[in-house]
């Protein structure tokens, strides 16, 4: 395994005169500078394939005078390292290679810079309606842009009113069945198109960005606090992880030193989201297959933990506790024990549940080698979280990149191989075993003394990583000297995975598919942003 | 399967007095600022400078919220030298300021959802918050279904619909397809404040200020998220058997 240095070496002799390399060993990070040519692929299948990192998502900038493509990797074995392809372009030339060829995962994330950014890939099989859908916006429309303009978007709109969605089945007797995007019970706006010939889905393509609200762009211009807001609240299941993440960043830019209290305190009530929203996919899952009595005792369960996360927090969402510098209120260390020990007890109740569902082959029989990821698969597509972790893909970000303190508690990353729904079932309960370990050892790391310190605003960039509930998270943010936002990305685990989620959905049958959706426990809010 | 049938009689009944008498067990509602605080001028202008979505006015000494726009961000709990005390409670629900025909009273309001109603609920760009409030209505906590309250799939069959999210371009579309779709007479629920006021997303070039851009509104609810307490009361309010919130806009 090479070490940075090395592998900054190595780079600049693999392409001499072209790759520029540059080694920040405060984060740790290798930096190689790119020209936007034919060897951009073959850097990154080098980072990719030889030296092991994951694709962690595509930063796309609009500077004053280029264009600025970042794309992030990151290690999962050995010493947190970081990998940044940099890859600049003039303003009015604004053509890049595509690396999906190389790396799938990087697919959707070209898709989205195309239809936000109006860049091209060159050589990716399918661009356009992706996020802004050409049955309501002309293609032309690049919102992301500087000089996007919102009143002549909004007065000349030439939506395709023709537009159907590509078939790809043509066998005789297929036909598509679109599901959504107001389908079912309680449910997010999502549509699934799926192609069938009576059966089996054969195709399913879940078309998103119902929810699009564009957070990316109306965080531009705010000040941190209005963006703080924004991060929080764009996906409310995970609020406290994604607000985490985001106060990370500006931590990193403004060289803040977080006191321990706020550490532990930020593990305690990124732990406690984990477990209820491991909790509520376990709900939604007993729900998906019918079996009531288990899916009252789940939701029970969950409505334990959102009480308990009201009574400790003040919200039930855990809304308005992360803030640049700490936390926004101090919990009292009674508090706090009473929390774990009231967790204690509802994991006990979540185990005795897993026992009767076990023992329910009824139960079993519409989980068990239904909804298939294979591992080789997990890795094309890089999925994350739980529903990568069943599928024999590791790497979570609370090991490999610590923050928080997390270095310091001791708990396991749980792994499965068969990548079915049952795999899925069982990580989530796994992990929710784990979170209730780590809250148990959080009691005795809260040391006396504050939980937030004054930042004082600086210009930079920065990255902030969070493992939320679903998976690996990025915020990167880009503040101006007065603390204005200019960038905001938002990189979610949903994003990734809905990338892969037509892996599970195809060829089983179509009574299958409420079920597959639920044990992918899936968010479409996260993923639209 | 005997199994469940003993574990679920073990489990005992948990459902929430609600809405015979009042709801007090612990973090089942964040509560809202108190809605009028005298103060002097300085503090008073203070908050409206804390709050990051404008719903502290505050005129002649006296700080007023409108909860409509409020989002529990606590910054007026915690930032101001003058902080804003926090009432506890849940029975929010309101008839919309500007709202429809029933609560403009030029038409009467129906009275066949007294016993029953059935609900489409419609995500019209929600942050996933008051979506999964929604859904712990049916969790044996608050078991609507004993209210005579229930989630229907399908609009035709719907007697309310029930909007959460700010309503964003891609949504309105089938938002306004779903509500062509139920049979008169027909309410509509926004649930939230992005429902009620854009929230921290609107306006902005995808994202109205709400549902009433697109609806004509009769009840809403407010909060980010309204606790599920909040919206069942929405839902009395909407069958006509709890009065709404005194003293707050509308009818």
């Amino acid at each position: 395994m090479l070490n940075l240095a090395g592998m900054a070496a190595e780079a600049e002799q693999n392409w001499p005169g072209l790759v520029q390399a540059w080694v920040d060993r405060r984060t740790p990070l290798c930096e190689l500078r790119c020209p936007p040519s034919e060897i951009l692929p073959e850097v990154v299948h080098w980072v990719v394939d030889e030296l092991l990192f994951r694709f962690a998502g595509l930063i796309v900038e609009q500077e004053p005078q280029e264009w600025d493509l970042r794309y992030l990797f990151y290690s999962i074995q050995g010493p947190p390292r970081w990998a940044r392809l940099r890859v600049r372009q003039p303003l009015d030339t604004p053509k890049f290679p595509s690396i999906s060829p190389q790396v799938h995962a990087a697919d959707w994330y070209e898709r989205e810079a195309e239809d936000l950014y109006g860049v091209t890939f060159e050589g990716h099989p399918r661009l356009g309606d992706f996020v802004l859908h050409d049955d309501l916006w002309q293609e032309a429309v690049a919102p992301m842009r500087r000089d996007f303009d919102e009143k002549a978007a909004l007065a000349e709109r030439r939506p395709d009113l023709d537009w159907k969605f590509r078939r790809i089945v043509h066998d005789p007797g297929a036909f598509a069945m679109p599901v959504g995007p107001i389908y079912s019970g309680v449910t997010e706006s999502v549509q699934f198109l799926l192609e069938t010939v009576g059966e089996d889905v054969i195709r399913a393509f879940p078309r998103l960005f119902y929810k699009y609200r564009a957070i990316e762009k109306i965080a531009e211009g705010r000040n941190v606090d209005g963006c703080l807001l924004l991060a929080e609240r764009f996906a409310a299941t995970t609020a406290f992880a994604h607000a985490l993440a985001y106060c990370q960043a500006v931590e990193t830019i403004c060289r803040v030193k977080l006191p321990p209290r706020a550490h532990a305190l930020r593990v305690l009530v990124s732990e406690l989201e984990r477990f209820r929203h491991h909790v509520g996919v376990i709900h939604d899952i007993c729900e998906s297959t019918g079996l009531s009595v288990a899916a009252s005792q789940a939701a029970i369960l969950e409505e334990d933990l959102l009480r308990l996360s009201g009574d400790l927090t003040g919200h039930r969402y855990l809304f308005g506790l992360a803030i640049p510098g700490g936390l926004s209120r101090n919990l009292k260390d009674a508090d706090c024990i009473d929390a774990v020990e009231m967790a204690v007890k509802i994991l006990k109740r979540l185990q005795e549940l897993d026992d009767g569902l076990r023992y329910s082959s009824s139960f079993l029989d519409r989980l068990e080698g239904v909804g298939i990821i294979s591992p080789g698969k997990a890795w094309e597509f890089g999925l994350v979280g739980p529903m990568g972790r069943a599928s024999g893909l590791g790497g979570d970000l609370r090991k490999a990149q610590p923050y928080a303190s997390y270095e310091h508690f001791e708990f396991d990353v749980p792994l499965e191989s068969e990548g079915d729904g049952f795999a899925r079932l069982r990580v989530l309960m796994a992990e929710a075993a784990q979170s209730v370990r780590i809250l148990c050892q959080v009691p005795v790391r809260l040391e006396a003394g504050d939980v937030a310190v004054g930042v004082s605003l600086q210009s930079g960039r920065a990255l902030g990583w969070v493992e939320a509930p679903r998976g690996a998270t990025f915020h990167g943010l880009h503040l101006d000297e007065s603390g204005v936002v200019l960038r905001y990305r938002m990189i979610t685990p949903s994003f990734v995975n809905w990338h892969g989620f037509h892996l599970a959905a195809e060829n089983f049958a179509f009574q299958d598919f409420p079920i597959i959706l639920a044990t992918v426990g899936l968010s479409a809010t996260e993923n639209d942003r | 399967m005997s199994r469940w049938v003993i574990s679920g009689l073990r489990q005992g009944v948990v459902t929430t007095c609600y809405p015979t008498r009042m709801e007090t067990a612990k973090g089942t509602s964040p509560g809202l600022p108190a809605r009028l605080t005298p103060m002097a001028d300085e503090f008073g202008q203070e908050l409206v400078d804390v709050c990051p979505t404008g719903a502290i006015h505050f005129e002649r000494g006296e700080a007023r919220v409108d909860y409509g726009r409020c989002i529990h961000c606590f910054r007026c709990s915690r930032s101001a030298r003058y902080v804003l005390e926090w009432e506890s409670g849940f029975e929010w629900a309101r008839f919309a300021s500007d709202g429809s025909n029933f609560v403009k009273g030029a038409a009467s309001w129906p009275k066949a959802f007294r016993k029953s109603m059935h609900i489409r609920v419609v995500d019209a760009g929600d942050c996933g918050a008051c979506l999964n409030e929604v859904k712990q209505l049916n969790n044996p906590y608050y078991n609507m279904h004993r209210l005579g309250f229930f989630i229907t799939p399908t609009p035709r069959k719907a007697d309310i619909l029930l909007v959460v999210g700010p309503v964003n371009d891609h949504t309105r579309l089938p938002l306004q397809a779903a509500y062509d779709a139920m049979p008169t007479p027909k309410l509509v629920m926004a649930v939230g404040a992005c429902a009620l006021s854009g929230g921290v997303f609107g306006p902005s070039f995808v994202t109205g200020t709400g549902v009433k851009d697109v609806l004509p509104v009769d009840i809403e609810v407010p909060g980010s998220p309204p606790p599920p307490l909040a919206i069942l009361h929405g839902l009395l309010v909407a069958a006509g058997r709890k009065p709404p919130m005194p003293g707050q806009d509308g009818r």
